[in-house]
């Protein structure tokens, strides 16, 4: 290993252009998700609307119990025995994914819709090789010999910046660091250009150098097959870089949608303007930070109003009898709050005594 | 007061381990790890997995016996000790966990986990009233309130666990309390209430903290001083925000660059490192960093960097052939 193998760090182009015009590819519309539990039935996902556009990423964003991974795992199609849909629709090259049979359904998967699972080393098989994993998708949709789908992985697996494919097709998932894994499974992901590709929490179990470089080729990717991409995190940071759009959730309801620009900078739902507040942006040593008090409601018993109304410093009356609807504040954005205009610019960097 | 400031002192520590079908070749988690922690500081331990911050912790909490090296405490080296003064010793640090799922037994109450403590070191309280009372003490001390003390942990949230934990490290009085990762269990609206807890802890009761931490931002807001590691060696120290603002590492500055931030200014100068961390097992010669790092040269793989110190800032120094600062201004010089 000599020094002049290095390689000078890489440096990325600015953010992306916003593409309010591109076509909308996946269309989510008040989709409901209710899992049943010794101690009763409750609702883990309450009428969940979204659009992903074409070349797009949208994040979902939100805190444990939000509801924002089992709205990808009902998309996806994979929700436990005890977990149903009772409720919407998600339309993805005019099929609605959560009616469609079994068949179609897996004719779609990976071809339309795929997903990439935050635990790498879970989501891989063990028992086989990666480029027996990899060359999967190419014999069962495409209907390659063994040979020719061997090649494509390879191929693929280059692609995602794994060195030495040819050798380490005959691998195991566990002889893989744990980037290296992340890797294989966006690979087995885009193999066959879906339109939309789900990312659950794909960098969370990673160091935080590595997460830059999976973020950075998930973006290259994404440009490459013009997908949209759904990344679901409770990162804020990580949805500010990677996202043009977000909808932010609570105890299961979409609180606000919107740019990532301008929910971010002036967001209108309490919720959002909290969780900002309660990054620690260049805060000195010392200062305190902003908090929400309380934590989220039990989704065994979730108030009638609003969602946030226990933990909201706007709430009143209205928000105990009446839960807002996720209305327009803006040409492109909505909240559901009654209050919005109440909510004022987020401070920057500090703590602020407001809402 | 003691004869040194620093309350503890941690000089050229080693620690390897063996494992299972590695051959000849010994796990290197610590190689030669100096330190120092003054009272009522806060000290943050930054790195990525593998990089041997959980040995350290360990090895404070004398749960590992280094290879090399020594650790004093108050002058005092406590691997020395034995008896009655390893004891006293040992209720002097003191530990927060990650996970506070995992690090409270669900079968004791809180009133319990917090008391516990005290069975092993039983000068402390004087009886069963004095007991209770200072468990009430603590709970009100961790904003519980009286009424948690009989509940178990499972009627908790993560947040709410976590407070137990550090009522439980407070129970003995420590002069340290070692916080391993002990906000990245929680969800970020939690995190901040515990964040402010353990600082008005500290400015109420004087402890200095080792806080260990990925997450650069929270380190920032809680540290006086920064160590960065990597691969079982500390390859910067300094004051927080000359570390972070001033990084003389090419390490240290990639592993800023890499952290996304709420602004997303960061993304476009972002250093994107190339391949992982090598495996402690067989560590590169010379700097353990110079296989990811665009600045390594033929002197970097023969011999081990010399520390370098921040002409500008003393007590800011780096383990690097070729320290960013000395060539211009930082990250600047960097991306040009």
């Amino acid at each position: 290993m000599k020094g002049s193998s290095m390689t000078a760090p890489a440096r990325h182009d600015t953010q992306t252009d916003h593409r309010a015009d591109a076509p909308t590819v996946l269309d989510v519309d008040g989709l409901s998700v209710e899992v049943r539990t010794i101690s009763g039935t409750l609702r883990a996902v309450n009428d969940v609307s979204f659009q992903a556009r074409r070349g797009e990423t949208l994040a979902l964003l939100g805190e444990s119990g939000c509801g924002k991974s089992m709205t990808a795992t009902a998309l996806v199609g994979l929700l436990e025995p005890v977990a149903d849909v009772v409720a919407g629709s998600a339309t993805l090259s005019g099929v609605d994914l959560l009616s469609a049979d079994r068949k179609k359904r897996r004719a779609m998967a990976g071809t339309e819709l795929a997903i990439v699972f935050q635990d790498a080393l879970t989501a891989l098989n063990p028992l086989y090789t990666v480029g027996t994993q990899l060359a999967e998708p190419f014999r069962i949709h495409k209907g390659l010999t063994a040979k020719d789908a061997k090649a494509k992985a390879v191929e693929l697996m280059a692609r995602v910046g794994i060195p030495q494919p040819e050798t380490r097709l005959n691998s195991y998932p566990h002889q893989f660091s744990g980037g290296m894994r992340q890797r294989l499974l966006i690979a087995m992901a885009v193999a066959l250009n879906p339109s939309v590709l789900i990312a659950d929490e794909p960098t969370t179990a990673l160091d935080v150098t590595v997460q830059a470089q999976i973020m950075a080729l998930l973006r290259d990717l994404r440009t490459e097959f013009d997908m949209a991409v759904v990344l679901i995190t409770h990162d804020l940071a990580l949805v500010a870089e990677e996202a043009d759009r977000v909808a932010v959730m609570y105890a299961g309801n979409v609180i606000e949608t919107g740019t990532v620009a301008e929910v971010f900078a002036d967001p209108k739902h309490p919720y959002t303007k909290g969780l900002l507040n309660s990054v620690p942006v260049n805060a000195r040593r010392g200062d305190g930070l902003h908090s929400i008090g309380g934590s989220p409601p039990d989704l065994h018993d979730i108030p009638d109003g609003c969602v946030y109304q226990e933990r909201c410093p706007l709430a009143r009356d209205i928000c105990v009898t009446t839960r807002p609807t996720l209305d327009h504040v803006g040409e492109q954005r909505k909240a559901a709050c009654h209050f919005p205009e109440e909510v004022t610019p987020r401070t920057r960097g500090g703590k602020s005594e407001d809402v | 007061m003691k004869m040194s400031e620093n309350l503890l002192e941690v000089r050229d520590v080693r620690k390897s381990f063996r494992v299972p079908h590695a051959g000849k070749n010994k796990l290197c988690a610590l190689d030669g790890i100096s330190l120092d922690l003054a009272r009522g500081e806060t000290l943050g331990l930054v790195g990525e997995s593998g990089c041997g911050k959980s040995t350290l912790a360990r090895t404070l909490m004398m749960l590992e016996r280094p290879d090399a090296g020594t650790v004093r405490f108050d002058g005092v080296d406590p691997f020395t000790l034995a008896g009655a003064e390893l004891l006293k010793f040992r209720s002097r640090v003191q530990m927060v966990f990650q996970d506070p799922y995992a690090s409270l037994n669900s079968q004791m109450s809180a009133a319990e986990i917090i008391a516990e403590p005290w069975r092993s070191h039983k000068g402390l309280i004087k009886n069963r009233q004095d007991r209770d009372m200072r468990v009430r003490g603590l709970l009100d001390l961790v904003g519980l309130g009286a009424k948690a003390a009989d509940k178990y942990p499972q009627e908790f949230s993560g947040g709410q666990r976590q407070r137990i934990g550090i009522a439980r490290a407070l129970a003995l009085n420590p002069d340290v309390i070692i916080c391993d990762e002990p906000v990245s269990a929680l969800d970020l609206s939690v995190q901040a209430q515990v964040l402010n807890l353990l600082n008005d802890l500290q400015e109420q009761l004087g402890i200095s903290y080792i806080f260990i931490s990925h997450d650069l931002s929270v380190v920032r807001h809680v540290a006086d001083r920064v160590a960065v590691m990597y691969l079982g060696k500390i390859i910067e120290n300094g004051p927080t925000d000359t570390v972070f603002d001033r990084s003389d590492h090419p390490y240290t500055a990639a592993l800023m660059s890499a952290a996304p931030t709420l602004d997303g200014t960061h993304r476009q100068e972002r250093i994107l490192l190339s391949g992982e961390v090598p495996s402690p097992l067989n560590p590169p010669s010379g700097c353990r960093f110079r296989t990811r790092c665009w600045k390594a040269t033929e002197v970097c793989a023969t011999t081990t960097p010399p520390v370098t110190v921040d002409p500008e800032f003393g007590g800011h120094t780096a383990l690097c052939h070729h320290p960013l600062l000395l060539e211009g201004s930082g990250l600047e010089t960097v991306s040009a």
